[in-house]
């Protein structure tokens, strides 16, 4: 393995032990905001395999998490559940979700990408609806879970932990998926669709497949938000804000990169989870949220992490030409990416 | 010999514009067809309706006898034909190589005996034969050494030879180059004519559209003239490059002539 | 039976006629500018607010407020579209777009909501008050006022497009940005003032909807959500179709709060869009494009 490989690889394992230690520092707010930020991890990835291989911005995530929150919620009112088993039903809200996305996909795919995201501000604006009528989903009180006795000072542990492996999950499927053929066309249907469905590519398989393994991983963590808020409200299960702090978040860190999302949650959700417990005044969290977006989309359109990257490959190539003779006449060529085992035969320039 | 390729009577209309008006062309197995024709005679059109962008108002394209009128883009090239753009159409964020792999995922399923279901959907992208292939043939056309760059930071010239040789991965019976020569740099334009000459001798057909006379004439068997939507003559390049119609197909009407500068 | 069927019909035709309004103004911008105006709908709030505050503070007769609120709101348009818009470049302006005002509209929310509060206000105006009569059911005069607004500048809106030179600019715009740039249009000046444009529309709708319904800054999402249901349905960038939109699902929303419940009305709203969407993906009026990124 090269060095880099293993630098790359000993961060990430340095990084998962500093995550999974966390707890041990029986420092309740810090493990309460974690759980916080390892769920919108989780969630921003799910987002980014979808929206960002595919370039179709979905503002309609909130849909699959009020489902898992609400599927998990009625579960346990009408079973009456308390405890770790309700952990158990967060796999059913993900089901769950992932079937809701599939006839919504098959509607929504069908349309444009402007029309697409709009059709997804619609439906969830559908689901809030009917969240807030419906009776079985009690309606504008929501649902309160059975009684649960768990020691305060302990209460988050489970959650986090909960929430660490999702975000793993999501990150290891992220980067399978990437390096796949399945990712591959992805990725090139965000580039020319026509194209690629000119060269066989069944792009409505492939991006329904992409939704719905979204959705799966966004409803699971719903229905581990409503056993964590001990709560499901229709404003917080279809909460317009979560679908713009995830776009938000693959958005700072680098939108359709395959680790741009997790950036960006890191370092997104820290400031918005203290915010939200230090400021009252949600309202000024808003005007600041809007802001940071603005400000994110003119300055840095790319994100963190292609910016950045552009920024050493060019700082490299000065490099490589100061060090370049004169007298050769080409500009040497900025370093191909590893594993291409270019040959090079007959160049044209 | 049977024609590979074969359009009958391919009309089309946008609105009020009549882009193709019963045309009919041929192009035979194993040779290099050109087809020619002044800015709106139908070309990039008919194009189209052969490879399945856009759909025929009426008349029938022809694979090898088989009917392939009005096919999605996906079967005219499961069926054998390639096709590049006028404007480069490649993926631009993707690398060359991932390119390539795109091109021929097509191929990796369909050799597959369980036919369309991918097995293992995590499978890596593009196996070692494919990557072999595709480095192969991106020696042929001289931009291996791109392999590992992203599509978007290539030339145009480098484009068109990209989108050559994904093209070329799905091993087509023949390929439809659209101005495979327009805007690259004469030293390109050469190698590019070699590398068409090479495959033709392999066995590929060929049908280019193309501006670019000396290239046409140089390269092509058979050279066909459109004009308003309409075959007008074919034949060989010798015998089209003095036929008076293509003059006027180019220039206007024979009387105006006189004082116009030579085509 | 008859009278609850006229009064369904009306309060739709009339409300539609003023959604009409504020959807032209969206689908307008999307037709010039490719960009979905996602805070349209906050607009439309802020526009009731400064109508609110003109008739309450300065007791200015709220069609005359139009005076000065429609210039302002024009002026914030060009403002929003110069500075957050126009810098938008590369191949995914259309998403970022949306997104940059998605961003505007929460600011302007939350500045609504320091400034004003969440309670719910309302337009205080005798045209809400006063009725007349027809067939039998009490129509307030700010809907038909409303509506004769809005097909006042629905008209002045066409005979823009079709009978200046700007509107002709606007139109070449709409088709091709670079055609246009070629023959001398500055695609920058048309923008900004269409962006302009769809904004002071909103003010007029603002004024409207404020002085019917109790608003706070919340609305702005119902507002925009049902805009957008609208154009999609009638075709994105077609005006015919932004009011022939409004007009039919307004009055069929009208008709399911009457004849069945109110709480479902809008539910139903979306439903309908998402069924036409099943089968057209391209709205009434829309034109079926070659699918484009």
């Amino acid at each position: 393995m090269n060095p880099a490989a293993v630098a790359r690889t000993a961060g990430v394992v340095a990084l998962l032990a500093v995550a999974a230690a966390v707890p041990l520092a029986s420092n309740v707010t810090l493990t309460h905001v974690g759980v916080f930020v390892l769920m919108y991890v989780g969630a921003t990835l799910a987002w980014n395999i979808f929206s960002g291989y595919t370039g179709y911005i979905s503002l309609g995530a909130a849909v699959f998490f009020g489902c898992g929150m609400y599927t998990v919620a009625i579960i346990t009112k009408h079973l009456n559940l308390a405890g770790g088993v309700v952990f158990a039903l967060f796999p059913v809200g993900a089901v769950v979700a992932g079937l809701v996305a599939v006839p919504f996909g098959l509607i929504a795919l069908r349309v444009r990408r402007h029309t697409f995201v709009v059709v997804t501000i619609a439906i969830f604006f559908i689901f809030q609806l009917m969240a807030s009528n419906f009776s079985f989903t009690g309606g504008s009180a929501g649902i309160l879970p059975p009684f649960l006795n768990w020691d305060p000072n302990t209460f988050d542990e489970p959650f986090y932990y909960t929430a660490l492996l999702v975000a793993v999950a999501a990150g290891v499927l992220a980067w399978l998926i990437w390096g796949s053929r399945f990712g591959l066309q992805l990725r090139a249907i965000r580039d020319d669709e026509d194209r690629a469905r000119g060269l066989g590519v069944r792009a409505m398989r492939v991006k329904l497949a992409a939704f719905v393994i979204s959705a799966v991983i966004i409803g699971f963590l719903g229905g581990l938000y409503f056993y964590f808020q001990q709560e499901a409200l229709p404003e917080f299960a279809f909460n317009p804000f979560f679908d713009l702090t995830i776009a938000l978040m693959a958005f700072i860190g680098g939108f359709g990169t395959l680790w741009g999302p997790v950036l960006g949650a890191l370092l997104l959700e820290p400031y918005l989870g203290y915010a939200q417990l230090q400021i009252s005044n949600s309202y000024l969290a808003e005007v600041v949220l809007g802001a940071v977006f603005l400000a994110v989309i003119l300055f840095l359109p790319r994100g963190i992490l292609p910016t950045v990257g552009e920024m050493i490959t060019k700082w490299r190539a000065a490099r490589a030409r100061r060090a370049a003779t004169p007298a050769d006449g080409h500009p040497p060529e900025v370093a191909a990416a590893a594993g291409s085992g270019a040959t090079g035969g007959g160049g044209v320039r | 010999m049977t024609a590979l390729l074969r359009t009958d009577g391919v009309s089309k209309a946008f609105g009020g514009v009549q882009a193709l008006d019963g045309c009919s062309i041929e192009v035979a197995r194993g040779s290099i067809a050109g087809l020619i024709g002044p800015n709106g005679s139908g070309k990039t059109t008919l194009f189209n309706m052969i490879t399945g962008y856009g759909r025929v108002d009426s008349g029938d394209v022809y694979l090898n006898d088989t009917k392939i009128t009005n096919l999605a883009p996906d079967k005219v090239f499961a069926l054998g034909i390639g096709r590049t753009f006028q404007l480069t159409r490649v993926f631009s964020r993707l690398t060359v190589m991932e390119n390539m792999i795109v091109a021929a995922h097509h191929k990796e399923r369909a050799g597959r005996p369980g036919g369309g279901r991918v097995r293992n959907p995590f499978a890596r992208a593009g196996g070692p034969a494919t990557r072999r292939r595709a480095m192969e043939l991106l020696e042929f056309t001289g931009i291996a050494r791109l392999a590992g760059d992203r599509a978007e930071t290539l030339s145009y010239g480098q484009r068109k030879l990209l989108e050559l040789s994904y093209v070329l991965i799905a091993d087509p019976e023949i390929i439809l180059l659209d101005e495979p020569a327009g805007g690259v740099n004469p030293t390109l334009i050469g190698t590019i004519a070699d590398r068409i000459r090479e495959l033709n001798r392999q066995g590929t057909t060929f049908l280019i559209v193309e501006h670019n006379m000396e290239f046409v004439m140089g390269l092509c068997d058979q050279v066909t003239v459109l004009d308003y939507g309409n075959a007008v003559v074919s034949g060989p390049p010798d015998v089209i490059r003095n036929d008076r119609r293509v003059l006027d197909a180019y220039l206007g009407t024979a009387e105006a002539d006189d004082d116009s500068p030579a085509a | 039976m008859g009278s609850r069927l006229f009064q369904a019909l009306a309060d739709g035709v009339l409300g539609g006629g003023v959604y009409g309004l504020m959807a032209v103004g969206l689908t307008l911008i999307f037709g010039v500018l490719d960009i979905i105006n996602i805070a349209q709908g906050i607009l439309v709030v802020l526009g009731s607010y400064l109508s609110f505050v003109l008739a309450t503070h300065l007791h200015i007769n709220v069609f005359l407020g139009l005076l000065i609120t429609i210039p302002a709101m024009f002026i914030l348009g060009i403002a929003i579209q110069w500075f957050f818009i126009r810098p938008l470049r590369g191949r995914e302006r259309t998403s970022m777009s949306l997104l940059a005002s998605y961003s505007v509209a929460i600011i302007i929310e939350g500045v609504l909501y320091q400034v004003f509060g969440s309670n719910f206000k309302q337009i205080p105006t005798s045209y809400f008050n006063s009725t007349v009569q027809v067939f039998g059911y009490y129509i307030p005069y700010i809907y038909l006022l409303g509506f004769a607004l809005a097909v006042l500048f629905v008209v002045a809106i066409y005979l823009l497009l079709y009978r200046t030179q700007f509107g002709r600019s606007v139109r070449a715009t709409m088709q091709d940005h670079t055609a246009a740039r070629l023959v001398g249009i500055d695609v920058n000046r048309v923008a900004a003032v269409t962006f302009g444009i769809g904004v002071a529309v909103t003010a007029a709708g603002g004024m409207v909807y404020g002085s019917i319904n109790a608003f706070n800054p919340n609305s702005g999402y119902d507002l925009i959500s049902r805009l957008l249901a609208i154009i999609i349905l009638g075709g994105m960038g077609s005006i015919a179709g932004a009011l022939a939109a409004s007009v039919i699902m307004i009055t069929l929303e009208s008709m399911v709060d009457v004849f069945w419940n109110p709480s479902w009305s809008v539910v139903v709203f979306y439903a309908v869009l998402v069924l036409v969407l099943v089968f057209r993906p391209q709205g009434l009026f829309g034109r079926r494009e070659a699918r484009a990124q």
